[in-house]
């Protein structure tokens, strides 16, 4: 049992590898063929000399060549150096550090929102039996489902209201949706009725032979979840002026400043990646509980 | 919910058909200036008043619905056909090239789709004709979603290939492409419409966020996106709830392909 869970880490953990690699890859490519790629604006200073400018256009010379520039990349990787901003002309490390708090703090603030009133709003429709609740609560789903982030957060921002609700708004109706789905399924079980029938005491129906089952979905969703969150942060931060990765993000691609971009993408992939293998993990647990 | 979902088809044939018909029906273009009258209230000239450049807002509604409402399907059809050749393809071979494209696949469901968006935006120019960005946004939106829906196909062709009447036609000598054509595609059509619709309210609700923040369709063409940035100029002292119009028709129509997806998902 405890070599399968440690054969399971390993293969999440070389997953994780290998598509870090391959993102990497792919994000190389994407800097290393931009346009603008190799042109140093250093070799227009004119206290440089003949000779530090030829030391320029070497060097250029040689990231021209993308396995070298693909080598030279994953060197820099590891060393923890993500490379200089063109637009903000600072280290990326440094601009990731400064933001990516804000966007923590907004992005758990808002999963725990979303997740408490999303999942209560689930077992409540589920529970209840009782038809208005689960119109109701469907509709309000159905009705934020409609609505993109940015036109969410702009509305937030002319009724002054707190922007980190925005992404809790825009979590919640996934997780409502799924979650009442997978518990409704859940509770339309045989054995769910004859333990209805045989009066065994509700809470203990919900845990034991309700939600017990589904646990290993409603984990995944929570996984799948913060990729949403991470998502939706790029309009909300943008439009209500919050100085996240989501609006750095937004800045650096209207500037078209893709070494900051790439970073950025692989940074959020790999919390993204994180997350929803913790979840799987832990979902494979319950399975064997559930089992 | 019959009746819900009949509404909702109603719905959309007559916002489509306005669109569609609003060459015939408007008397102006949606880069047509009236330069006296910029942030006109609504009068029997103009149905929603003009914008703060004096472009008619009704006009410009019509057109920009008629951009999202045809593209996005268009978007919705290339991405559905990459699903099926990806994962028709991935899910009839099977054994390593099944596990190469889907280990590909899962790769592009990891990356934040709006993250992936904008760099891939942003590696294209921005500075272009207003047609242009037209045919980028939409083109990026169908190249860029087939992931989830090639994932299903694939799923489901696995299973078609292992089914018997597959196993009694490549009994009965039918291999290769053949038995791809003429007997899994045909059994996929409704797996790929359900993946085709499910992608269309999606894009649609993509496009109006990159339009929102700049980096989707170019001014003076409209679209859901650059109509709704309008609202970042609202003002509750100016008193212009007609500016909430095209935000409101935007919600009717997503909900309406919502609605039209509902059946769908409950017999699911």
């Amino acid at each position: 049992m405890k070599r399968a869970g440690v054969l399971q880490l390993g293969q999440h953990v070389g997953k994780i590898v290998l598509i870090v690699l391959l993102g990497g890859t792919l994000g190389a490519a994407l800097v290393r063929f931009s346009p603008g790629f190799g042109v140093d604006e250093r070799e227009l200073d004119s206290r440089l000399n003949e000779q530090s400018i030829r030391a320029l256009r070497q060097r250029q010379v040689e990231e021209n060549n993308f396995a070298v520039f693909y080598v030279h990349y994953l060197g820099r990787l590891l060393r923890g150096d993500l490379g200089m901003s063109r637009t903000f002309e600072r280290p990326v490390s440094e601009l990731l550090k400064e933001r990516f708090p804000e966007t923590a703090k907004s992005v758990g603030l808002s999963l725990a929102l979303a997740w408490t009133l999303g999942f209560s709003l689930a077992i409540l429709a589920v529970m209840s039996r009782h038809w208005t609740i689960d119109l109701g609560a469907s509709l309000l789903a159905g009705l934020l489902m409609c609505l993109p982030a940015a036109a969410m957060a702009l509305l937030f921002v002319l009724a002054r209201a707190p922007a980190r609700l925005v992404l809790a708004l825009v979590v919640l109706p996934q997780i409502f949706r799924y979650s009442r789905n997978l518990l409704a399924r859940s509770a339309a079980q045989p054995h769910v009725l004859m333990a209805q029938a045989k009066g065994l005491n509700t809470l203990r129906i919900f845990f034991c032979h309700i939600l017990l089952p589904v646990a290993p979905q409603v984990l995944a969703l929570a996984g799948i979840s913060v990729s949403l969150a991470l998502t939706a942060a790029i309009p909300v931060e943008a439009l209500c002026d919050l100085p996240g990765i989501g609006q750095l993000a937004w800045k650096a691609a209207l500037a078209r400043d893709l070494p900051l971009l790439v970073n950025l993408t692989m940074i959020v992939t790999l919390v993204t990646l994180l997350a929803n293998s913790a979840c799987d993990l832990l979902g494979q647990r319950f399975r064997g509980h559930a089992a | 919910m019959k009746g819900a979902r009949l509404a909702a088809i109603v719905f959309l044939m007559v916002v489509g058909g306005a669109c569609v018909f609003a060459d015939l029906l408007l008397p102006a273009s949606y880069a047509h200036q009236f330069r006296d009258e910029p942030n006109a209230a609504p009068s029997s000239q103009h149905l929603l008043g003009t914008d703060d450049l004096g472009r008619d807002r009704f006009v410009r509604v019509l057109y920009g619905t008629r951009v999202s409402l045809l593209l996005a399907p268009a978007a919705a059809f290339v991405a559905s056909l990459l699903a099926a050749l990806i994962g028709g393809v991935a899910g009839f071979a099977g054994g390593w090239v099944q596990k190469g494209v889907m280990a590909a696949t899962d790769l592009f469901l990891s990356l934040p789709w709006l993250f992936l968006l904008i760099t891939v935006r942003a590696v294209l120019p921005l500075n272009v004709s207003p047609l242009i960005s037209v045919a980028i946004t939409f083109a990026l939106l169908g190249c860029l979603g087939w992931a989830a829906a090639a994932r299903v196909v694939c799923a489901d062709t696995t299973s078609l290939r292992e089914s018997d009447f597959v196993l009694l036609a490549r009994a009965s000598g039918s291999g290769g492409w053949r038995l791809l054509w003429r007997h899994i595609v045909p059994n996929l059509q409704s797996v790929l419409l359900a993946q085709f619709w499910i992608a269309v309210p999606a894009f649609i609700l993509t496009e109006a966020n990159l339009g929102m923040l700049g980096l989707g369709v170019a001014e003076p063409l409209p679209s859901w996106g650059s109509l709704l940035r309008e609202l970042q100029s609202y003002s509750v002292l100016s008193g212009q709830p007609w500016q909430f119009v095209p935000l409101i028709l935007f919600i009717l129509v997503v909900s309406s392909f919502h609605l039209l997806l509902l059946k769908q998902e409950w017999s699911a």
